[in-house]
């Protein structure tokens, strides 16, 4: 019977506890971990407290719904749990490669470390990325003033801040799963994992399921009801249209991954029997419901960073994007046909052949329109005049690296070899390969484009292309290898191995994993060098690169409510028509009052409840868990009968700031793109005059 | 700052320091690692391989292009070079519409056409010829059992086949989900407990290689490997005699033993104590051993933690129980 | 916001024109959280079809269905659905007349509640019969696919009070009357869904 104050509770729950009662390599480096949370938490309380930054964190971003505010949250959110997640690959590539019969770390502590890397990589770093960027930069493109529901949008970036919480607390109290990512049961089911590492993991995914799934509903209503006036769907840019689709895919998504977590943990808290062993369970059952999920979800990370290649292409060659058709068809066959591969993931769980080629040919189509993205990029550049940035330094790293991930996935594609690749560490280097170059190069990429936008200066260039190709020879060292050992018979999450000539790319891979960590501190030194040199770097008018879509016209960073008056569309890249045509930056013809949602604590108060309540679950300390349900159920009560959830911007108020912003445009002077990484640029574009 | 040429110089920078690592990799033992599909010991490992290779070759026409044309484009149309076409606004061609779709839709279909008949061919399920030699397989934890109910015997850590001669596998576990892969003789099946699954391999040549479990399985999973001998006839028939003549016989109460978490070496020291390496061999086998480990998780009563093999609280097997 | 979409059968009275347009999102909004509830239904009705052979020798479908409690849950169920039809139209075309729609969601709320304690009686004599979600794993896809549906009634008659209260608080204002729209698409969706469980799993279970 569990302690009804503290649940399954104890002192020894505690990271520290291990290497308190038996110290070792292993149980120092658990225990480190630990405390760098707990000190890192409170070296943040005090940088808080001493320079006296509560007043403005309650006012401007805990309690804000501006959807350009929760963007950028949920991108700071994304780059610590990134830091985590690179640091635990690090350290999982040391291990290896001094896993010639060995390694310095406990199998168990491998486990756990290769467990949270994919998850957190997945669900807190890509996912929380993405979000962030559609949420910042969308309504920016549409010509609407935020998201249709703002509320909503501060809630699911608290639920998902809840779910990071609960991951990083079970690095100081208790631990964490150990079968991988995707918890296979029986696995994790009670009776093989009766510890907490399940149950963290659990109510991790279905919060931030939650938060998600209340995102995509969010982001595709957005899309379909806020577009400006003339923004028919095929005039919208393609980041756009990707933010469409990969919201579509959440939407429906989102819901087998909830259920199949919830079905674990009907089997671990209320002994049902989906997935157990005995008396009826199903483990395969899981297997599919999961990638019913799995799959689609690695196309959601991955359409948002085709958006952002999309956009980076054109802007940067100067020229209109080739094929918005073709790209858009692409987007959205992408989007359909992932939902009807999700067996690939299992090839070798003994179905029929029947079963196998259905599925390993319908893999095989995306390919189709995959492919036909990439060459519509390439034709973007084809006969423009392309210009070396940070952005496009990831999109070439992307184009010759992601197609090596692409032929793999060929290759695993086709049963007859998945079936001496599964489970083996080339499937591990085809999907980082797929997801570094793709998802994550996308993101960066997207991340320094958008910057100039959402601060008013620009990064340091030369620190950011530094860092872009630390980033790609990290790649190439850490994972090409992989591929190799997964031919030569190498499986996954293996804490040892015995065959001496696997050890040279071990070693390989782990200068490889040392460059990306080189490429983490280039970007962090990037960060430090752009503040400190941020008046230099300004671009107040909010135009740096001659960009093509509504998002440029407006300052940088923009006023809360983005455009004072909302634009009228009438053609693609209606920035660039606007430019082309002489008559940009014009005031416009009326003003009008309008209604914007007010700032509120809702989401801080769902984030805290959630965290409470999902600790509670974990540890059985139910008074805790059931508190921290009634205190979301009371808030979402309560909030519904407030009436001044709202107020209204008068018409002459966005009349002066926009005529005072004109002004200032009308006073810097427009530069041309041979010194647009000069300090010269302050945000205002010539036309180009080179023809 | 002239990025072009800096990124030029980089990227041939990594690429020499890329290849000569590799090459170290290389020389620095055996290429082609002997245990792997890259080296088979049999007729379906070997189709494997041929169809990578296609798969790379065939695909390799839809990539080239990009691995080609970024480099040509990026200098061709870079900023600076003033001589070559401009042109902002196009945004469509037909011919090149119909090629970016076309050629990788008719890749997709001679693939598609590969895929499907060698998925028949190689089917795991599909028998391989006449009179197979049957094994029945349990993956424990972190140990595979062998059963050759024809021979009456049985192995833990080794699995010897005839060469020659189709090998019929039925698989299960008595734990959790397992993959059970001989990479050199054939491609993996999944093994579940409660159910059963088949793989169907043949050696055609003699020789040693390694069998391992790639569905991570708990904290002795990179040790639940075992070696596969593919023996000439006489030698599989003296290995037969071998293991009929071991001193252990398997019954119930050391198979519960073996069920037990841990290794073969764990195994083999509490059962086997004299024996300093290599495999336990079991002189006999109880009856039905293979159904019942399979029908125990049907027969309509729950398996608790302590009587669950796999699991931290089981226990079982001992004398003192 | 996109003109000329006016979401028809909402009268919202004086503001008529505009609060239309506003409405518009949210309803929007809502049918695509519906959406994903549905696929959340349809998972767990795929587990149930698939689990159908699973119960490990302990009792199924013949031994424990009570057809006739069933027949009368579905009775009281899409007579709430009617009921809540009835509440609807008296939102729409009795505006003054606020009485009639409390009394109409008062009786929707009451057959919601009898349904559940026809449910909660079922439950419980299943579970004397040993039809316990532990006994089998068919019995856990039953009781996860019924009680989640039981769930969802449970948080649409919170709802359903809650809205009591700001009727009572608010009078019919357009925030009220959208989320009275809501609740509407939510309770008969939630019919929907009964009728599938009626189907796929009652009637297939005892056939």
């Amino acid at each position: 019977m569990n302690d009804p104050i503290f649940g399954r509770l104890e002192w020894s729950s505690f990271s520290v506890h291990e290497f308190i009662v038996d110290p070792s390599i292993n149980s120092a480096v658990v225990a480190g971990a630990g405390m760098m949370v707990v000190i890192g938490g409170i070296a943040l309380l005090w940088v808080l407290s001493h320079y006296r930054l509560w007043g403005k964190l309650w006012s401007d971003w805990l309690t804000s719904v501006d959807h350009k505010k929760i963007g950028i949250m949920y991108i700071v959110l994304a780059l610590v749990m990134m830091t985590r997640g690179v640091i635990e690959g690090v350290v999982m590539r040391a291990h290896q490669a001094t896993a010639l019969g060995g390694g310095f770390l406990s199998a168990d502590h491998f486990a756990q470390l290769f467990s949270t890397h994919g998850t957190i990589m997945i669900l807190f770093v890509a996912m929380p990325l993405l979000i962030g960027l559609i949420n910042y930069v969308v309504p920016l493109q549409i010509g609407a003033r935020d998201m249709i529901f703002p509320v909503m949008n501060q809630v699911s970036l608290g639920l998902t801040t809840a779910a990071a919480a609960l991951i990083m607390i079970s690095l100081v109290i208790g631990r964490f799963e150990t079968g991988g990512w995707s918890a296979y049961p029986p696995y994790t089911g009670s009776v093989f994992s009766p510890d907490v590492g399940p149950d963290y993991w659990i109510w991790a995914i279905v919060i931030s399921g939650i938060g998600t799934t209340l995102t995509g509903i969010n982001f595709a209503v957005t899309i379909y009801k806020s577009r400006a006036p003339g923004m028919h769907f095929m005039r919208m840019p393609l980041f756009t249209w990707t933010a469409l689709c990969t919201a579509i895919m959440i939407v429906y998504a989102m819901p087998p991954l909830t259920v199949s977590s919830l079905m674990l943990a009907l089997d671990r808290y209320l002994d049902f029997h989906f997935f157990t062993n005995d008396l009826g369970g199903n483990m395969m059952n899981y297997a599919n419901i999961f990638w019913m999920f799995g799959h689609p979800e690695v196309h959601i990370v991955v359409l948002p960073a085709y958006g952002v290649f999309s956009e980076i292409s054109a802007t940067y060659s100067a020229k209109r994007l080739y094929g918005y058709r073709s790209l858009v068809i692409a987007t959205m066959a992408i989007a359909i046909i992932s939902f009807t591969v999700w067996l690939h993931h299992v090839f070798t769980m003994g179905q029929s052949a029947s079963v196998n080629i259905a599925f390993g040919i319908a893999t095989m189509v995306i390919a189709v329109p995959t492919g036909v993205k990439v060459y519509d990029w390439m034709a973007t550049l084809y006969r423009g005049r392309v210009r070396i940035t940070a952005p496009m330094i990831y999109l070439i790293g992307f184009f010759i690296l992601f197609m090596a991930g692409g032929l793999t996935g060929m290759i695993l594609a086709n049963p007859t070899v998945d079936f001496q690749v599964h489970n083996s560490l080339f499937l591990v280097a085809h999907f980082h390969n797929v997801l570094i170059p793709g998802t994550l190069f996308g993101m960066l990429a997207g991340i320094h484009y958008w910057f100039p936008k959402a601060f008013g200066f620009r990064l340091a260039e030369h620190l950011a292309r530094r860092a872009a190709w630390l980033w790609i020879i990290g790649f190439c060292f850490a994972f090409l290898p992989l591929y190799w050992l997964g031919l030569l018979g190498m499986p996954r999450r293996s804490a040892s191995f015995t065959d001496p000539t696997f050890l040279p790319w071990m070693i390989l891979a782990l200068v490889g994993a040392f460059t990306i960590l080189g490429a983490l501190v280039t970007m962090v030194q990037m960060g430090w060098v752009s503040i400190r040199d941020r008046d230099q770097l300004a671009v107040p008018v909010g135009d740096p690169w001659d960009g093509r879509t509504l998002e440029w016209s407006v300052a940088a960073p923009p006023s809360e409510w983005n455009f004072a008056a909302t634009p009228d569309v009438h053609s693609i890249d209606a920035f660039a028509v606007e430019k082309a045509s002489g008559r940009p930056y014009q005031p416009a013809l009326q003003y009008e009052d309008i209604e914007m949602a007010n700032p509120t604590a809702m989401g801080l108060v769902v984030c805290v409840a959630a965290t409470l309540m999902g600790f509670g679950l974990v540890w059985q300390i139910w008074w805790l868990a059931i508190l921290g349900i009634l205190a979301i159920a009371t808030s979402v009560i309560v909030r519904s009968f407030r009436t001044d959830t709202k107020r209204i911007i008068s018409a002459s108020e966005l009349k002066q700031a926009h005529g005072n912003w004109l002004d200032r445009v009308a006073n810097t002077p427009a530069v041309t793109r041979d010194e647009e990484i000069s300090f010269r640029n302050r945000g205002r574009s010539a036309v180009d005059v080179v023809r | 700052m002239n990025t072009k040429r800096e990124g030029a110089t980089r990227a041939v920078n990594y690429l020499s320091v890329l290849g000569v690592l590799i090459m170290l990799g290389f020389f620095t033992g055996d290429v082609f690692g002997a245990d792997s599909f890259l080296t088979p010991l049999g007729p379906i490992a070997e189709a494997e391989r041929t169809h990578l290779i296609r798969v790379i070759g065939i695909t390799m026409i839809a990539i080239v292009p990009v691995l080609v044309g970024v480099p040509l484009i990026l200098w061709r149309y870079r900023r600076g070079n003033k001589r070559a076409v401009y042109r902002p606004d196009w945004t469509f061609s037909k011919p090149l519409e119909i090629t970016m779709w076309g050629v990788p839709i008719l890749i997709i279909c001679i693939l598609g056409f590969w895929l499907w008949h060698h998925t028949v061919r190689f089917d795991p399920y599909k028998p391989l010829g006449d009179n197979p030699l049957q094994i029945q397989v349990v993956g424990l934890d972190w140990k595979w059992l062998f059963i050759y109910p024809e021979q009456g015997v049985a192995s833990v850590g080794e699995m010897a086949i005839p060469v020659d001669r189709p090998v019929s596998l039925t698989l299960t576990t008595d734990t959790v989900m397992q993959s059970f892969m001989v990479s050199a003789l054939a491609g993996q099946i999944y093994a579940m407990p409660g159910m059963e699954t088949k793989l169907n391999l043949i050696a055609d040549r003699p020789g040693t290689t390694l069998g391992q479990n790639t569905q991570y399985s708990g904290e002795g999973f990179a040790q639940q490997k075992f070696t596969v001998h593919a023996l000439p006839e006489a030698d599989w028939n003296a290995w037969v005699n071998e293991a009929q003549k071991a001193p252990l016989a398997l019954n119930t109460r050391i198979y519960e033993r073996l069920a037990r978490r841990g290794s073969l070496a764990e195994a083999r020291a509490a059962l086997a104590p004299e024996q300093s390496a290599g495999s336990l061999l079991f002189s006999s086998i109880p009856p039905d051993l293979f159904k019942s480990i399979v029908s125990r998780y049907h027969d309509g009563t729950s398996v608790t933690a302590k009587q669950q093999p796999g699991s931290p609280a089981y226990q079982s097997g001992d004398e003192h129980e | 916001m996109t003109i000329e979409n006016l979401h028809p059968g909402l009268n919202l009275g004086a503001a008529h024109g505009e609060a239309h347009t506003r409405s518009e999102p949210v309803i929007f909004g809502f049918w695509v959280f519906l959406m994903s509830d549905l696929i959340l239904f349809g998972i767990l009705f795929a587990t149930y079809v698939a689990m159908s052979n699973g119960t490990a020798g302990g009792p199924g479908p013949q031994e424990l269905f009570n057809l006739t409690s069933i027949a009368i849950q579905t009775g009281l169920l899409l007579l709430s659905s009617l009921t809540f039809g009835f509440a609807s139209l008296t939102l729409k075309h009795d505006e003054g007349r606020r009485r009639h729609l409390l009394i109409w969601l008062i009786i929707t709320a009451a057959l919601a509640v009898a349904f559940l304690g026809f449910e909660a009686s079922d439950f419980h004599s299943m579970m004397q019969k040993g039809g316990v979600p532990s006994r089998s794993g068919w019995l856990s896809a039953y009781y996860a696919l019924v009680g989640l549906h039981g769930i969802h009634i449970i948080i649409g008659l919170l709802w359903m009070a809650v809205m009591l209260a700001q009727i009572s608080v608010f009078g019919l204002s357009y925030q009220v009357k959208v989320r009275l729209l809501m609740l509407g698409l939510y309770w008969h969706f939630l019919d929907l869904v009964w009728v599938g469980i009626f189907s796929i799993v009652f009637l297939a279970g005892v056939a």
